[in-house]
């Protein structure tokens, strides 16, 4: 049970400073999570730190390998209403 | 970067300006505020417009984790050649902060302030922030420090802030109202959840405006930015700056919106536009009212190293500053006597200054008892106060506003160079093109020298190029050029009136 941090990270350190359990490393090309020290954060906090401050959608996968944050849920636009709100904003 | 707020009883001051030095000049911004601050700000090259051309500043990207999302900003901020807020090469550890500091200070003696911006928040990077102002208080005393926010975790750092030698705040408030705010902030991360929407812009707000009142409750200057986005917080804009202000914000700065494409942002993506030049302008004069406005800001990046508008950075990177040997107690002695000269310097223009307040709009039988309206004008300058350069060489232009009251200036704008040297460069027309374009609402373009091409091209576009004033302080010659104007009867033409009617 351990959540894992794939290529799209862009190594903005902001996960590493609030994991309570000292899981992250600072590598190159990007941090990793080292699965026997990641905890999901069960027992300290009611969400994963890392998922909820990563600013990149789909850069974090749950123990399944599925992305905490799937596209859309970072914008706050999903994505079969990023047309309607392309044609909002370029109206500006 | 930085901010700076006023001690509550000293801000009755600024709103009636003009009382200590000459109204309308270059540094408008600053005459009107109080002696107490001007002293704080004058050596400080982001306040002023004059001082940027004598002080140098750079920002150490010690603070690389942010705890929100603004959909101008994208977090992937390692980029050599970009400028702007919010990029970076390479992020220091406090130790290499401090070192990359001290080399610079002993380099650049002009060298006045250091600030960290970023590439995050300073205040979500608490430890490697404080460790870096708590060294460089105590090992560089005569280097100021400021730092900017995005205000979120401001009110619980305010006791640190004011332990050290930080006397300037900036704090980015982009809006008061969560409606908006949700536009511009898709989430922020609080209390260990990420919140978002409105509710996560409320609760931005909220800290925001308390930090700012903290601040100046402490007697720490805050400036704050802000960026337009046109259709979103452009109208909003104006009660903004009087909120802050009312609070006690010592000087406003809204920056036009950066988004291209390629930048690889939200708003870039997603095709929102920035402001033109003369929205931006408009925006500033409509605030200007009620608050001390910035309009010199370059928007640098936050590793920037020199004079504003400038990058050296690639002077002082880690391998370079290891093979220097730094003795800053002998550098503090030479930086004391440069900066005693250019304060010297600084006076003598002032004074200078206050006598062309002095100088009243002519009064000969064609301007007699008329107003005329005011006219824009562009420079080219490559600093010293002086028009000093050729046109084709200048990579911006500052623009200054000439009328009855003065000389002001009004801001400045960025254009890409045409001429190198040489024929050779294939793009040559459009660019040419392009710094036109960006002249926009200016009548006369004042430089050192103009080739024969752009002349014709400048007057096609109804701007009048001019050198004959090389070398001659900005003012004065703009004055002048204003002057001439009225008197070959230019501003008599009421179909002319430019920027009134758009």
């Amino acid at each position: 049970m351990a959540l894992s941090i794939v290529e799209s990270c862009v190594n903005c350190w902001a996960c590493l400073d609030v994991c309570p359990s000292d899981a992250i490393v600072s590598a190159e090309p990007h941090f990793l999570i080292e699965s026997k020290n990641c905890t999901e954060c069960e027992g300290d906090y009611a969400d994963p730190q890392c998922a909820s401050i990563c600013p990149i959608e789909g850069a974090i996968l749950n123990s399944f390998g599925d992305p905490i944050n799937p596209e859309g849920s970072l914008t706050g636009i999903k994505p079969e209403l990023k047309d309607d709100a392309l044609k909002e904003i370029q109206a500006r | 970067m930085e901010l700076n707020v006023l001690n509550a009883d000293q801000a009755p001051a600024t709103a009636e300006g003009c009382s200590a030095s000459a109204c309308g000049s270059s540094d408008d911004q600053m005459s009107h505020l109080p002696d107490s601050i001007r002293e704080k700000v004058q050596n400080h090259p982001c306040y002023s417009e004059e001082a940027h051309h004598y002080f140098a500043r750079m920002h150490v990207a010690v603070a690389p984790a942010c705890n929100i999302q603004c959909h101008y900003c994208n977090r992937k901020y390692d980029c050599a050649n970009e400028s702007r807020p919010g990029v970076v090469s390479e992020l220091l550890t406090p130790d290499q902060a401090v070192k990359k500091t001290k080399a610079v200070a002993a380099n650049i003696p002009q060298m006045t302030v250091l600030g960290i911006a970023g590439p995050g928040d300073p205040l979500a990077n608490p430890e490697r922030t404080f460790e870096t102002f708590r060294r460089l208080s105590e090992e560089a005393p005569d280097i100021k420090l400021c730092v900017s926010t995005n205000g979120l975790t401001l009110p619980m750092h305010v006791e640190e802030l004011s332990k050290h030698n930080i006397d300037h705040v900036t704090i980015t408030i982009n809006c008061i109202d969560p409606e908006v705010g949700a536009k511009i902030y898709p989430w922020i991360f609080w209390n260990n959840r990420r919140i978002r929407g409105k509710a996560a812009a409320k609760i931005l707000i909220q800290q925001q405006q308390k930090g700012l009142e903290m601040l100046v409750a402490k007697g720490i200057l805050v400036k704050v930015n802000s960026v337009l986005i046109p259709g979103v917080n452009d109208e909003h804009l104006k009660v903004v700056s009087k909120i802050v202000k009312e609070k006690g914000a010592f000087l406003h700065n809204v920056m036009p919106l950066i988004s291209e494409e390629e930048h690889g942002t939200f708003y870039g993506v997603m095709g929102q536009r920035g402001p033109s030049d003369e929205e931006l302008q408009d925006l500033q004069d409509a605030c200007s009212g009620d608050m001390n406005m910035m309009r010199h800001c370059r928007q640098c990046r936050a590793d920037a190293v020199g004079m504003l508008g400038e990058d050296r950075g690639s002077e002082f990177t880690l391998d370079k500053i290891d093979a220097m040997d730094i003795d800053y107690d002998a550098a503090m002695k030479t930086r004391a006597i440069v900066h005693k000269g250019i304060e010297a310097e600084l006076a003598e223009k002032q004074l200078k200054r206050e006598r062309l307040a002095g100088v009243k709009v002519p009064s000969g039988p064609v301007a007699a008892n008329k107003s005329f309206r005011p006219v824009l004008m562009a420079v080219a300058t490559s600093g010293g106060g002086v028009i000093n350069q050729h046109f084709g060489h200048a990579t911006e232009f500052l623009v200054y506003e000439a009328s009855g009251n003065g000389v002001r200036f009004i801001g400045h704008r960025k254009v890409d160079q045409y001429c190198i040297g040489n024929d050779t460069c294939g793009e040559k027309e459009s660019a040419l093109a392009g710094s036109i374009r960006a002249l926009s609402g200016c009548e006369a373009v004042l430089c050192s020298k103009i080739g024969y091409e752009p002349w014709g091209l400048l007057e096609d576009a109804g701007i009048a190029p001019n050198g004959e004033y090389a070398m001659e302080p900005i003012e004065e010659a703009v004055m002048s050029v204003y002057q001439e104007m009225i008197t070959a009867g230019k501003l008599d033409d009421k179909t002319e009136l430019k920027r009134a009617e758009v």
